[in-house]
């Protein structure tokens, strides 16, 4: 891990020329009307740490992850991609320079087989996306594409329609989307919810196994999987971050437990 | 066919596992001419052909994209406007006598510009609001080419539009018309057909049903549905440079608003789930717009009330059938199937 703690002191020394970090978010608002989904978010993750996002339903953690992405632009505040301003950016950009996402409730093409929709995931990071040539079973992308499906244990699905599929086989397809192409830093939302213990378990190793290089955050109600998978925890409540620490500070922390313990989420 | 099945390995497989009602359909267009006479394999089914084509790039758009698009009649006749315009027409003063080597590819240019442009216009839009927009673009087309006399020629438009003599074959004879409209529509339908299961197609068919999470995957949403524009013009324009040479006449009324409106009618009476669809719906367009008139006139009704009849027609497909012929077709073949083997319970189409 001496490498790992080399990155993260280079990744310090640049962070001061704002150049470290993943993920840099500076006083990030957004409003639904009068709603304030988010309040002056201030948020910075290095490249390659992993971020548990903890926080009652309607925190406005999956606005967070929306903004990230620009699935909404923020009402207000600047997001730093890799140290680059993507404020601005449409989504695909952001997709291109390496960030990934999984939604809460999975976004799928139903209509599509597994392989095609982890194909397209596939093209998407890639070039020729308009190509008109239809790829072989030998193509590198199609390659690709199968091991994805492999690596979140679809293989025996692989020509099915997503329509077909288990609840948790959706999960699963939801996350190999994230993963494809060269992914830097992913953002998944509530990937463990509503999995039995074993998919949970297979879940967690699936996310401990990514290459270390890989950072993301994860928002999870389960501080079980929560604190397995990430090294530090950030927590909201009503579109603010009112904490950030190792996992073994928050699970200690009577604010925390009080919030958690106390109901409210769901 | 079946004696063809799997002797020699020379034979690809997609040539082996093509359907039955494929040879038997191929065949029988192939040898046509010797069934049928010339009307109806220039006015019959040459027409057919050719709307058939329109009415294909539209179900692009629409069956892949999402994207319904009244302006697919307006591009191809630019498109045959081109050619009388470039080439050679009965209107001296403005036709350029250009060779057929280039100014077909310039039409065929020329109207996927114009489908860009118009594609840029209608992807910001949704649903009801493309058709609008596309609307009126078709209608100001229609004025524009009426009004305008210096290139469009205005109200009369252009005659004496005639193909190229190539190899030495006059082209508006009926057979090797209809020879030509079956080889382009044929093209057409097994390019779409082999686009569909490309990365742009099964992009396009991600963009229209679910845009958020294509854009999440890294596809420029926007983008791709402009490219789709561009790509079905390009069989629009096909057509329509087929149909100024089948009619060898084009004028403003080749894009008029009931033309625009007929090509939505067919798509949508056809199916739009495939690209055959638009092809049987040409065909029963056709059939109807030519027999109807006999048949009222037998009723003892006057015989230019045909439209009621394709009207009537299109109120009862899409009543019974919103998916058009198509749907009826695989909703009786699911039916037949269950009812012949209840333990394979199979649904839909291959
Ligand atoms: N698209 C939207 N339109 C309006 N209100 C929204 C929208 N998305 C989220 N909200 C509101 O923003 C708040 C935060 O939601 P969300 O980010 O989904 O919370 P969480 O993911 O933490 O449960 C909630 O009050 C929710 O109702
Ligand atoms: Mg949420």
């Amino acid at each position: 891990m001496s490498l790992l703690e080399a990155r993260r002191n280079i990744g310090d020394m640049l962070g001061a020329a704002g150049t470290g970090n993943a993920l840099e978010l500076r006083g990030v608002t957004r409003m639904f009307g009068a709603l304030a989904a988010l309040t002056d978010v201030t948020l910075s993750v290095k490249s390659g740490e992993r971020r548990a996002v903890l926080g009652s339903n309607g925190a406005g953690k999956t606005t967070l992850f929306n903004c990230v992405t620009g699935d909404f632009l923020p009402t207000s505040g600047t997001i730093r991609l890799f140290g680059e301003d993507v404020t601005k950016f449409p989504p695909y950009e952001r997709i291109r320079r390496g960030l990934r996402r999984t939604y809460q409730i999975s976004l799928l093409f139903n209509g599509l087989s597994v392989l095609d929709n982890v194909y397209l995931a596939c093209r998407g990071v890639s070039r020729g996306r308009y190509s008109l040539i239809r790829p072989r079973r030998n193509d590198a992308l199609m390659q690709s594409a199968f091991e994805l499906i492999e690596a979140v244990h679809l293989g025996e699905v692989a020509e099915t329609k997503v329509a077909e599929l288990s609840y948790g086989q959706q999960r699963q397809l939801e996350i190999a989307l994230a993963l494809a192409g060269a992914p830097r830093f992913i953002l998944f939302d509530e990937p463990a919810a509503g999995l039995s213990p074993t998919e949970r378990s297979e879940l967690v190793q699936i996310l401990t196994s990514l290459p270390r290089h890989i950072g993301y955050i994860i928002i999870e109600h389960d501080m079980d999987v929560a604190l397995r998978v990430a090294d530090s925890v950030s927590m909201m409540h009503n579109g603010r971050i009112f904490k950030e620490g190792l996992p073994s500070e928050i699970e200690n922390d009577p604010e925390v437990q009080q919030l958690y313990l106390g109901g409210g989420h769901g | 066919m079946a004696g063809k099945a799997r002797p020699a390995s020379d034979v690809p497989a997609w040539l082996v596992g093509m359907p039955l009602s494929y040879w038997v359909v191929g065949i029988v267009l192939l040898f046509m001419p010797v069934l049928a006479n010339d009307f109806v394999l220039f006015q019959i089914l040459g027409w057919s052909f050719i709307l058939g084509m329109i009415a294909l790039s539209l179900m692009f758009l629409g069956g892949y994209g999402g994207m319904v698009s009244l302006a697919q009649m307006s591009i191809a006749a630019l498109a045959g406007y081109m050619v009388a315009i470039l080439g050679t027409s009965g209107v001296q003063a403005i036709s350029l006598h250009w060779p057929w080597w280039l100014y077909v590819p310039v039409a065929i240019i020329v109207a996927a510009i114009f489908a860009t442009m118009i594609g840029a216009l209608a992807v910001r839009t949704e649903g009801i609001y493309t058709i609008m927009i596309t609307l009126a673009i078709a209608a100001a087309f229609f004025y524009f080419t009426r009004q305008n006399y210096t290139i469009f020629n205005g109200y009369s438009g252009f005659a004496n539009v005639v193909p190229p003599e190539l190899f030495g074959i006059n082209w508006r004879r009926p057979i090797p018309f209809y020879y030509l409209a079956l080889f382009c529509a044929a093209i057409s339908y097994l390019v779409v057909v082999y686009v569909s299961r490309s990365p742009f197609g099964l992009a396009l068919q991600g963009v229209r049903d679910n845009p958020r999470r294509m854009a999440a995957l890294g596809f420029n949403v926007v983008m791709h549905r402009v490219v789709a524009y561009t790509f079905a013009s390009v069989i629009a324009a096909v057509a329509g440079i087929l149909l100024v040479w089948q009619n060898a006449q084009i004028s403003p009324g080749t894009a008029g608003l009931p033309a625009v409106i007929d090509i939505l009618v067919i798509a949508i009476v056809g199916g739009l789930a495939r690209p055959i669809g638009p092809f049987i719906g040409a065909l029963i367009y056709v059939l109807l717009r030519t027999f109807s008139p006999d048949v009222l006139l037998t009723l003892g009704l006057p015989g230019d009330r045909f439209k009621l009849m394709i009207g009537l027609g299109f109120l009862a497909v899409v009543y019974w059938s919103p998916d058009g012929v198509l749907g009826l077709w695989d909703r009786w073949r699911t039916h037949r199937r269950k009812a012949a083997d209840p333990l394979t319970g199979q649904g839909g189409a291959p």
